[in-house]
C-alpha cells in the first residue's frame, strides 16, 4: 500500500510543484492551502508525512505541528517543515515543537524526495 | 505642735536638703558621663516658669479676673509649638558657647559688650523684684502657718525672710558654682528643679482636691453653687470687654517662656539633646493644664467659704486647709510653694549671676591694670569668687527691694512688669536669628527704646502707686504735658497698663531696630555673626569662621589664658577633647591655625561670655583686622559655594535626564535593528517563495525530459509568471528603498489629475474585462489640475485600481473611480464592492508586505508594497492615502493631493 | 526647603490655629453654661487639652 503525504502550502504554485513531484514518487498526495484546511485534511486523509509550509493564513504551520503534536491522530506521523524563512531561530523552533525535518525553501527536489522516502522507509 | 517654728524650719530645711541631694546625684552622674536629664526631665525643668506667683498668685489673680489668669499658661503652650524657633536658638547656642540671654544678643551682633551689659541691666531691673516677690511669697505662707500654729516665734524668725535669702543664697552657690563649665551646664540643678516641679504640682493637686472633693463634692458641685452669685458666676465666664488685655497677656507670656532669664537657662542652655523639645512641646503644657485646673475651684471654694471674712486671696491654698484643720496638708502646701520659691530664685540667681559675672564685671576687669599685671595667675577661681558674689548681692537686692515695697503695689504686680521688661529682648532676638541686616546699633536702639518706655509706662508708674515717688506724670503727665501721661502715652487711654506699656513698647523697640539697622552699616564681626546665626542650619556655625580668622597665634599663649580662666585641670581636659576630635592625643602637635584660636575662644566664651572671651583673644594673637568689605566678600563666597554646588547638583540632574534619554534613544536603535532584521528576513521570504517553485519547476523539467507536453507548457507558464512576480518585486522592493531613502526622482509639473485617472483605467481595462469586473467613472472633463510627478500618480491610481479589481468578485464586482475637489484639495476616490476590510485591516494593509484578504489564487499578484509605496508617493505631495471601509460593505481608497496656491 | 522638617510644620501650623481658638472673639462664644458646667471654663481647658493632644501626637509619631 502506498505512503500518503499530506502538502500544507498558501503558494498554489508551490503546491502545484510538490503534488506533482511526489505523485511522481508513486505517493498518494492531498494538498490543503491553509492551517485549518490542514487539520481537517489530516483527519479525513490519515498522512504518513506531511509537508508544512510555516508562513500560512490563518493558522501557521508551527501552529498546526503543535496542535498534531499535543494530540496526534497517530503515533508515527511524520512532520517536515517547509520555509522560506532561513533563520536559526526558526529552524531551532521548528525542530522543538516537534518536526522531524526542517527544509529552507528553495529546495532541491531531489534531496527533498530522498528524504522524505528516507524517512518513510521507502527505498 | 506640727506648726511649731522648729518643726516647719526642720521640714524646710530637710526639703532643701533633698533637693540638694538629688542636685548632687545628677552631677555625680553627669560626671559619670550618664546622665539623667532625659526628655521627660528637660520637660519638667521647664516647669520653673510656675513660680511662687503661680503657687500662690493663681488664686488671687483668678479671685478678682476670673479665667484671665490662665492667658499666662496659654502664651507658652503655644510659643512651645513654633519649636523650629526654640531648635535654632539651641543650636545657635551650642555651635557658639552660649551661656545667657545676654550672650545670645551680644554675641549676635558682633560680641558687643555694650549690648550685653545692657541686656544684663534691663533683665536685673526686671527681675530682681520677681525674686522679691519669691521671697514675699515665703515669708507670708510663714506668717499664715504661724497665725495659725500654736508654737511662739523664736527671736530669730522675726526675720524669717532674711534668713531664707540666705539659705538660699547659700543653695545657689552650690548649685550653681561648683566648676566653671564650657557651657555653663548644670545637670544636678536641672535634675532638682524636675524633682521640685513634681512636689509643687502634686502640692497643689492635692489642695485642689481637697478643696473641690473635701469640702464642695467635686467640680460640678462647686460650680453648680458658684452660679448661684452673680459675683462669682461672672468669674467663670469670659468678658469680650477685656479681648485685648487677652490677647496681650497671651503675647507677654509668650515671650516670658523663652526670654525671662531663667527659662532661657533652662530651655536653651541646658539642653543637652535637641530631640528633648520634641517631647517639651507637649508635656510641658500639659503640667501647666494641670497645675492650673482647680486653681478657678479654689478660688472660687475660698471665696465662699471666707465670705464676708477678712481675708487675702493669695493664701488660700493655705488659709482653706487650715481653716478644716488639715494640717499636715498645710504643710505640703506650704513645701509646694517653698519649692516653686526655690527652683525660680536658684535657676534665675545662677543665670543673673553669670549675666553680671561676664557682662558686666568681666569688661570693667579686662580693662583694669590690675588683671594685666597679673598676667600668670589662675583666674577661674577669681571668676568662681565673682560668679558667687554675684549670687549674694542679687539676692540682696531681692531682699531689699521686698524690705522697702513690702505690701506696696509695685511687688504684688512685679510678675507681670517682669515680664514686660524681657519681652523688650524679643526683637533683638527673633529678627537676629532670621534677619541679617540687623545691627548693633539698631539692637542698642530697641532694646534703649523699649526699655524706656517699660520704665516710664510700667515701672515708674507702679513705683508711683506705691507713693514712692510722685505720682504727677502719672496723673497730669511729664512737665504737666498731657500726651505724656504714663498710662495713656500721646492720649491713648482705656487700656489696662501691661497692654498700653507692651503697645508703646514694642512699637518703640520694633521701630527704632528695623530703622536704626537700616541706615547704620555693621561692623565686619557683625556681618559675619550675622551670617552664622542666621543660617545656622546651613552651616554648622564653624565652616565660615575659619576663612574669617586671618592672623598668628602661639598656642603657648592661648594655652596660658584658658588655664587661666578655666583653671589648668578643666583647660587640659578641653585641650585633650579637642585633640581627639582631630585624631591625635597630643594637642600640642596641632598647630595654633584659626581652628584652635576659634576652640580656645570657643572654650573661653562658655567660661567669661563671648564679648569679653573676643577681648582675651585678640589680646594674645596677632590678627589681621579684616574690613567689612572683606567679610561680606568672603561671605559671599560661601554663598558662591553653595550656589556652585546647587548649580552642580543641578548639572547632576541634567546629566543623569541625558544618560536616560540617550538610554531610551539607544533602546529604539535596537528597536529599529530588530525592525530592519525583520524587514530583511520578510524580503528574504518574498524572494524565496517565487524562486521556491521556479526552482522546483525547473528541476523537474530538466529531470524529466519524457514529462507530458501539457505538463510542461503549464510548468513553464507558471516560471514565467514568478519570474515575472520575481522581478516585480524586487522593482518595488528597489523602489520603496528609493523613497523611503529619499533618492527617487520626481518630474513634478501640472497635471491634470482627471486626465491621468482616465489614462489608468484605461491602461487596467483589460484586467477588468478578464474579470467581467464593472470599472465606471466620475470624472471631469478637464482638470483638476495639481503640482505633481504624473507617471507617480499614475502608478497609485493603477495600484489601487489593480487591488479592487483583486478583491471584486468576478461577474458581480464593480469599481467605481471618482475624481473631484474638496476643499484645498483634489480627491480621488476608488470604492469597490468587494469583501471590505475590518477597521484593524484598514491600518494594516499599510504596512509593507501586509497583504489584503487571504484569497489564494489572487495572491501570487501582490507584492505587499503596493499600498505603502502609493502612501508614500501621495505624502510626497502632501497629500493623504487612507481606506474608508468595514467588512462585507465594500471599500474605498481615497487619497487627496493639495491644489497648488492660487496666483495672482 | 531641604531642611524643612515636617512635623516642625505640623506643630507650627497647630500653632497657629491655636491663637484665634484661645483667643476672642472665639473665647467669647463660650458664655453661660454647658450642663451643670460653666462654658468658658470647659472651653478653654478643652481645646487647650486637645492642642497638646494633636501635639503629643505629632510630636511622637515615629518615622517619617
Amino acid at each position: 500500500m502506498n505512503k500518503k503525504i499530506l502538502i500544507v502550502d498558501d503558494e498554489p504554485n508551490i503546491v502545484i510543484s510538490l503534488e506533482f513531484l511526489m505523485k511522481k514518487e508513486g505517493f498518494e498526495v492531498a494538498v490543503a492551502a491553509d492551517g485549518d484546511e490542514a487539520m481537517a485534511k489530516v483527519a479525513s486523509f490519515d498522512p504518513d508525512l506531511i509537508l508544512l509550509d510555516v508562513m500560512m493564513p490563518k493558522k501557521s504551520g508551527f501552529e498546526v505541528c503543535e496542535a498534531l503534536r499535543a494530540n496526534p491522530p497517530r503515533p508515527d506521523l511524520l512532520i517536515v517543515m517547509l520555509t522560506a524563512k532561513g533563520r536559526d531561530t526558526e529552524v531551532a523552533k521548528g525542530l522543538a515543537i516537534g518536526a522531524d525535518a526542517y527544509v529552507t525553501k528553495p529546495f532541491s527536489t531531489k534531496d527533498l524526495v530522498v528524504r522524505v522516502k528516507g524517512m518513510l522507509g521507502v527505498a | 505642735m506640727l506648726l511649731s517654728g522648729w518643726f516647719i524650719a526642720l521640714l524646710a530645711g530637710s526639703y532643701l536638703g533633698l533637693l540638694f541631694a538629688v542636685a548632687r546625684y545628677g552631677d555625680a552622674r553627669a560626671d559619670a558621663g550618664k546622665s539623667i536629664i532625659t526628655a521627660n526631665v528637660y520637660a519638667l525643668s521647664l516647669a520653673v516658669y510656675c513660680t511662687s506667683w503661680t503657687f500662690y498668685g493663681s488664686v488671687g489673680r483668678a479671685t478678682s479676673g476670673g479665667l484671665s489668669f490662665l492667658t499666662i499658661y496659654l502664651g507658652p503652650t503655644l510659643m512651645l509649638l513654633f519649636s523650629g524657633v526654640i531648635l535654632k536658638m539651641i543650636r545657635i547656642s551650642k555651635a557658639h558657647r552660649i551661656t545667657s540671654i545676654a550672650d545670645f544678643i551680644a554675641s549676635r551682633y558682633g560680641k558687643s559688650h555694650l549690648l550685653a551689659g545692657l541686656v544684663t541691666i534691663i533683665a536685673v531691673i526686671g527681675v530682681v523684684p520677681y525674686i522679691a516677690l519669691q521671697l514675699k511669697a515665703v515669708a507670708a505662707s510663714l506668717d499664715v502657718l504661724f497665725a495659725d500654729g500654736s508654737g511662739p516665734l523664736l527671736p530669730w524668725w522675726l526675720d524669717s525672710t532674711l534668713l531664707i535669702a540666705v539659705v538660699l543664697a547659700m543653695f545657689t552657690i552650690w548649685f550653681g558654682t561648683r566648676h566653671l563649665d564650657a557651657t555653663e551646664r548644670h545637670e544636678g540643678m536641672v535634675a532638682a528643679v524636675a524633682f521640685e516641679s513634681v512636689v509643687k504640682l502634686l502640692a497643689f493637686l492635692a489642695v485642689g482636691v481637697f478643696v473641690t472633693y473635701g469640702l464642695y463634692g467635686g467640680l460640678a458641685g462647686l460650680f453648680e453653687r458658684a452660679a448661684t452669685s452673680p459675683e462669682l458666676a461672672r468669674l467663670m465666664q469670659p468678658d469680650s470687654a477685656k479681648a485685648g488685655t487677652w490677647g496681650a497677656l497671651i503675647l507677654l507670656s509668650g515671650l516670658a517662656i523663652v526670654f525671662l532669664p531663667r527659662q532661657f537657662q533652662i530651655i536653651v542652655v541646658e539642653n543637652v539633646d535637641e530631640s528633648h523639645v520634641k517631647r517639651a512641646v507637649w508635656l510641658f503644657p500639659l503640667y501647666l493644664v494641670l497645675i492650673n485646673i482647680f486653681v478657678l475651684p479654689v478660688a472660687l471654694g475660698g471665696l465662699m467659704h471666707f465670705a464676708g471674712q477678712d481675708f487675702n486671696p493669695d493664701t488660700f491654698v493655705l488659709t482653706l486647709p487650715l481653716a478644716h484643720d488639715a494640717h499636715l496638708l498645710a504643710l505640703f502646701v506650704f513645701i509646694g510653694g517653698l519649692s516653686a520659691a526655690t527652683g525660680m530664685v536658684i535657676v534665675e540667681t545662677i543665670a543673673l549671676s553669670t549675666m553680671v559675672c561676664n557682662d558686666l564685671v568681666m569688661p570693667w576687669l579686662l580693662r583694669s591694670p590690675w588683671l594685666r599685671g597679673e598676667q600668670s595667675r589662675d583666674l577661674s577661681g577669681l571668676l568662681l569668687g565673682i560668679r558667687r558674689a554675684a549670687i549674694v548681692l542679687i539676692l540682696l537686692l531681692g531682699y531689699v527691694y521686698f524690705r522697702a515695697a513690702g505690701e506696696a503695689y509695685a511687688l504684688v504686680g512685679i510678675g507681670l512688669i517682669s515680664f514686660a521688661a524681657v519681652a523688650q529682648f524679643a526683637p533683638a532676638m527673633f529678627c537676629g536669628m532670621y534677619w541679617k541686616q540687623g545691627t548693633r546699633a539698631g539692637a542698642v536702639a530697641g532694646l534703649l527704646g523699649g526699655f524706656t518706655v517699660w520704665l516710664y509706662t510700667l515701672l515708674l508708674p507702679s513705683f508711683a502707686r506705691s507713693q514712692w515717688i510722685g505720682n504727677g506724670f502719672v496723673e497730669q503727665g511729664l512737665f504737666g504735658l498731657g500726651w505724656l501721661k504714663a498710662q495713656a502715652l500721646f492720649g491713648l487711654g482705656g487700656m489696662d497698663e501691661i497692654s498700653h506699656c507692651l503697645l508703646w513698647s514694642l512699637f518703640a523697640n520694633i521701630g527704632l531696630y528695623v530703622a536704626v539697622s537700616l541706615n547704620s552699616r555693621p561692623g565686619a564681626m557683625e556681618a559675619s555673626q550675622a551670617e552664622q546665626f542666621v543660617d545656622i542650619f546651613r552651616h554648622g556655625g564653624r565652616e565660615p569662621d575659619a576663612r574669617l580668622w586671618r592672623g598668628s597665634a602661639s598656642q603657648e599663649q592661648l594655652v596660658g589664658l584658658l588655664e587661666r580662666f578655666l583653671g589648668p585641670a578643666r583647660a587640659q581636659q578641653q585641650l585633650i577633647a579637642y585633640a581627639v576630635g582631630r585624631h591625635t592625643s597630643d594637642w600640642r602637635q596641632l598647630p595654633a591655625d584659626a581652628d584652635f584660636v576659634h576652640f580656645a575662644e570657643a572654650e573661653l566664651a562658655g567660661a567669661i561670655g563671648s564679648a569679653s572671651a573676643r577681648v582675651m583673644v585678640a589680646s594674645v594673637v596677632q590678627e589681621e583686622n579684616l574690613g567689612l568689605d572683606e567679610v561680606l566678600d568672603i561671605l559671599d563666597e560661601a554663598t558662591q559655594v553653595r550656589a556652585y554646588s546647587r548649580e552642580l547638583e543641578s548639572k547632576q540632574r541634567a546629566l543623569e535626564a541625558a544618560t536616560s534619554e540617550l538610554r531610551a534613544a539607544n533602546e529604539r536603535l535596537r528597536e529599529l535593528d530588530r525592525m530592519k532584521d525583520d524587514f530583511i528576513s520578510t524580503v528574504t521570504h518574498e524572494l524565496r517563495t517565487p524562486l521556491t517553485s521556479i526552482r522546483a519547476l525547473s528541476e523537474m523539467l530538466h529531470d524529466d525530459p519524457r514529462l507530458a507536453l501539457d505538463d510542461r507548457t503549464r510548468f513553464l507558464g507558471i516560471i514565467v509568471n514568478e519570474a515575472e512576480r520575481l522581478t516585480r518585486l524586487i522593482n518595488q522592493i528597489l523602489d520603496m528603498a528609493r523613497l523611503e531613502s529619499g533618492r527617487a526622482e520626481w518630474t513634478t509639473g501640472r497635471v491634470d489629475l482627471g486626465q491621468v485617472a482616465r489614462e489608468a483605467i484605461e491602461s487596467v481595462g483589460q484586467l477588468f474585462r478578464d474579470k467581467a469586473v464593472c470599472l465606471s467613472s466620475d470624472i471631469p472633463p478637464s482638470g483638476p489640475v495639481v503640482m505633481a510627478d504624473p507617471d507617480r500618480l499614475m502608478q497609485v491610481l493603477i495600484n489601487l485600481l489593480s487591488n479592487a479589481v483583486k478583491f471584486v468578485p468576478g461577474g458581480s464586482g464593480q469599481v467605481m473611480v471618482r475624481v473631484g475637489v474638496a476643499g484645498d484639495a483634489v480627491r480621488v476616490e476608488v470604492s469597490d464592492n468587494g469583501p471590505g476590510l475590518t477597521a484593524e485591516e484598514c491600518k494594516l494593509v499599510f504596512e509593507k508586505f501586509r497583504q489584503g484578504g487571504n484569497t489564494l489564487t489572487d495572491k501570487p499578484q501582490g507584492t505587499g508594497l503596493g499600498l505603502p509605496i502609493s502612501r508614500q508617493i501621495v505624502e510626497y505631495f502632501g497629500g493623504n492615502l487612507w481606506v474608508e471601509s468595514h467588512p462585507g460593505a465594500g471599500a474605498n481608497f481615497i487619497f487627496t493631493v493639495p491644489l497648488p496656491a492660487p496666483e495672482e | 526647603m531641604k531642611r524643612a522638617n515636617l512635623s516642625r510644620q505640623r506643630l507650627a501650623a497647630l500653632g497657629l490655629l491655636g491663637i484665634p481658638l484661645l483667643t476672642y472673639p472665639l473665647f467669647g462664644l463660650a458664655v453661660g453654661q454647658w450642663g451643670s458646667w460653666p462654658a468658658g471654663y470647659v472651653y478653654l481647658f478643652g481645646i487647650w487639652a486637645g492642642l497638646i493632644g494633636v501635639a503629643a501626637w505629632v510630636a511622637e509619631r515615629k518615622g517619617r
